[in-house]
């Protein structure tokens, strides 16, 4: 019985040109473009100065500041009220103010102040560039120490990401991303447009079981996800030269859980909805919700008490956690279990719940 | 479900001391009492009637009388408030499985695949009444035959003309043989002679046994019925052969037959 409402669906999807398209065009134009843009680094801020001492000293800095491949030289403003207003033109991102006495008090106290002032618009812009000059400025100062120059650049160890390639953990963050979106989406607009059509009337006059019906539905999907994942893992070793570290088997295995309980998700929302509408936005607003909540943006550990309760029930934490683990560090079976546990919670739950949501009789 | 078992008609036996079986010598479907409210609503108030095996039966009503309430109750599609009803010997409380196979149903709505071809269609329907492969082969091929559309087997149902498509509808609902066709207004929007086409399809089934129940508004069709029973703000107002109506009510049609009880009516449509 159920063969016959997978053929259908399988049908039905294979002439929807636009499904079709998306299921192969999405996983790579993301894979291709997202890396490069949701890089966490910061290049090429614009700097403005303002240089009140105008010495030998000053200059110096200025060159050395220049040197670098994070600044960028918008100009010298003659005052501060003047560099301001390059800020809140958008030409700088950061201003510098050099006082009068800068040359004379490096020479004779060994100490001076310097202005940083950021525009916190954009926050980690400002946050990264504001750090990335005071080193600049502390090698700089340490060099008219008397001592022999000492370098107090800061020394952090990037385990898992040796390289400092940004692009690198965003890979398997974006591969639960296309994941969540394709397959949740699709299955949320599937029940309610048979709704709309009033062919479901004819289904629900037959003898087929609810989950029946229901796996009927959610198999296609559950193929379409392992089709995604695999397009986002070719296309992402063929762009990025990365293989996942760990077992292969072991990602899809759990891949499999995650796309069905999603799916399910989908479903859950197309059988409470009654126009297309309806379900299309709850599933935005859900994905939304699971996306900002789940550390793939945003680290758990800085958010409020309140946020980390809805994200330790949100599978999106725990299977992007899962991913990057598998990806980058290689984990194995038993240190995934603790991530695995509420997955697998999860994916029962949900699959329970979208069979018994969806209302016929007998 | 397992709740659809025969252990929950033991227990039904049980409680209804009464060991008379519900339906009566040659009748295949009975409602006594059957009532449907929505919130404060009473859609279909305690109606009570029987249909006799093999016959068509035509149920009447203007919009709004609740026929399609009724219809969806006895297809098991929306659930009686009250009242009890047994559909081809099943009970309709605990049996809704049992029901469904043996009925077919055609909705007021076109309700096939339109993105699915001709026997695609069939092909669907067939497999989930249980069909094999090789049965729904055969019967494909002869169905098609019969309605003269082998030639659009491999078309889209969407580009059918509204007229197969209701042909196709009904000969898809009465592809598993049931012993019911429930037919919901089957001829909505077609034209007289389309119309004609397809009641000699309903007589054609008839023949074969088939119970038909169909809801109308066409009063020329309600001449082709073997009884009808007139649907008046959820209750029934008048069942009898068409011939013995007509007499009742002093009537020369149908036609004026139902507007005799249907001027009673105070519900909005």
């Amino acid at each position: 019985m159920i063969k016959y409402l997978i053929e259908k669906e399988f049908k039905q999807l294979w002439r929807n040109k636009f499904i079709i398209s998306l299921i192969i065009i999405l996983p790579c134009l993301v894979m291709l473009v997202f890396p490069w843009t949701t890089t966490m680094e910061i290049k090429n801020l614009n700097i403005t100065v303002v240089d009140y001492d105008r010495s030998p000293v000053s200059a110096q800095l200025l060159n050395k500041l220049s040197s670098t491949e994070y600044f960028n030289f918008t100009g010298l403003a003659s005052n501060y009220s003047e560099a301001l207003q390059h800020i809140e033109s958008g030409r700088s991102d950061i201003v510098l103010e050099i006082p009068a006495s800068f040359e004379t008090d490096l020479t004779n106290s060994r100490s001076s102040s310097i202005m940083i002032a950021a525009n916190a618009v954009n926050e980690t812009k400002a946050n990264l560039g504001t750090s990335y000059l005071t080193a600049i400025l502390a090698d700089f100062a340490s060099q008219f120490g008397g001592e022999v120059p000492v370098n107090i650049s800061v020394e952090s160890s990037y385990r898992f990401n040796s390289t400092m390639d940004y692009k690198i953990p965003m890979i398997p963050s974006l591969i639960v991303l296309i994941i969540t979106l394709i397959v949740g989406f699709l299955p949320s607009m599937n029940i309610v447009i048979e709704k709309e059509n009033g062919t479901i009337e004819q289904i629900n006059v037959t003898p087929v079981p609810k989950y029946s019906f229901i796996l009927g539905k959610l198999i296609p999907y559950w193929i379409i996800g392992v089709v995604v994942l695999t397009l986002s893992l070719v296309v992402s070793y063929l762009m990025y030269s990365l293989p996942p570290q760990g077992s292969l088997i072991l990602l899809y295995g759990i891949s499999i859980f995650y796309i069905l309980g999603i799916s399910a998700l989908g479903l859950i929302i197309s059988n409470y909805s009654t126009i297309m509408q309806q379900a299309m936005f709850t599933i935005f607003f859900v994905i939304i919700i699971f996306i900002l909540m789940s550390g793939i943006l945003t680290p758990i550990s800085s958010m409020p008490q309140w946020a980390q309760s809805i994200a330790s029930v949100n599978p999106l934490t725990y299977f992007s956690e899962i991913m990057r683990m598998i990806y980058l560090k290689g984990s194995s079976f038993p240190d995934l279990i603790p991530y695995i546990k509420p997955l697998f919670v999860f994916f029962v739950f949900i699959i329970t719940w979208a069979i018994l949501s969806y209302k016929k009789r007998g | 479900m397992i709740w659809d078992g025969s252990f929950r008609k033991k227990i039904i036996k049980y409680v209804n001391s009464d060991t008379e079986p519900f339906l009566r010598e040659g009748e295949i479907i009975r409602a006594e009492g059957l009532t449907k409210c929505f919130g404060d609503f009473v859609a279909v108030d305690h109606i009570s009637f029987s249909v006799k095996k093999g016959e068509i039966f035509g149920f009447l009503g203007a919009n709004g009388a609740g026929k399609t309430t009724a219809m969806k109750m006895l297809c098991g599609l929306s659930k009686p408030t009250e009242g009890r009803a047994e559909v081809a010997g099943y009970d309709l409380k605990w049996e809704v499985r049992k029901i469904k196979r043996s009925i077919g149903y055609m909705s007021q709505k076109f309700s096939l695949y339109e993105d699915l071809k001709v026997w695609e269609n069939i092909r669907l329907f067939g497999g989930i009444y249980g069909l094999s492969d090789k049965e729904i082969q055969i019967k494909t091929d002869s169905l098609l035959e019969r309605l003269g559309l082998e030639q659009q087997r491999n078309m889209f149902v969407r580009s059918l003309p509204l007229g197969w498509k209701q042909k196709l509808a009904f000969s898809v609902a009465i592809f598993h043989e049931p012993q019911i066709v429930f037919l919901d207004e089957p001829t909505g929007g077609v034209d007289p002679a389309t119309r004609r086409g397809f009641w000699e399809m309903i007589y054609d089934a008839a023949e074969w046994g088939l119970t038909v129940f169909v809801t109308t508004h066409y009063m020329d069709e309600a001449e082709y019925c073997d009884r009808v029973s007139i649907m008046v703000d959820g209750r029934i107002e008048a069942l009898d052969a068409p011939s013995a109506l007509k007499s009742k009510y002093n009537a020369a049609n149908m036609d004026q037959v139902f507007h005799t009880l249907a001027r009673k009516a105070k519900r909005d449509e």
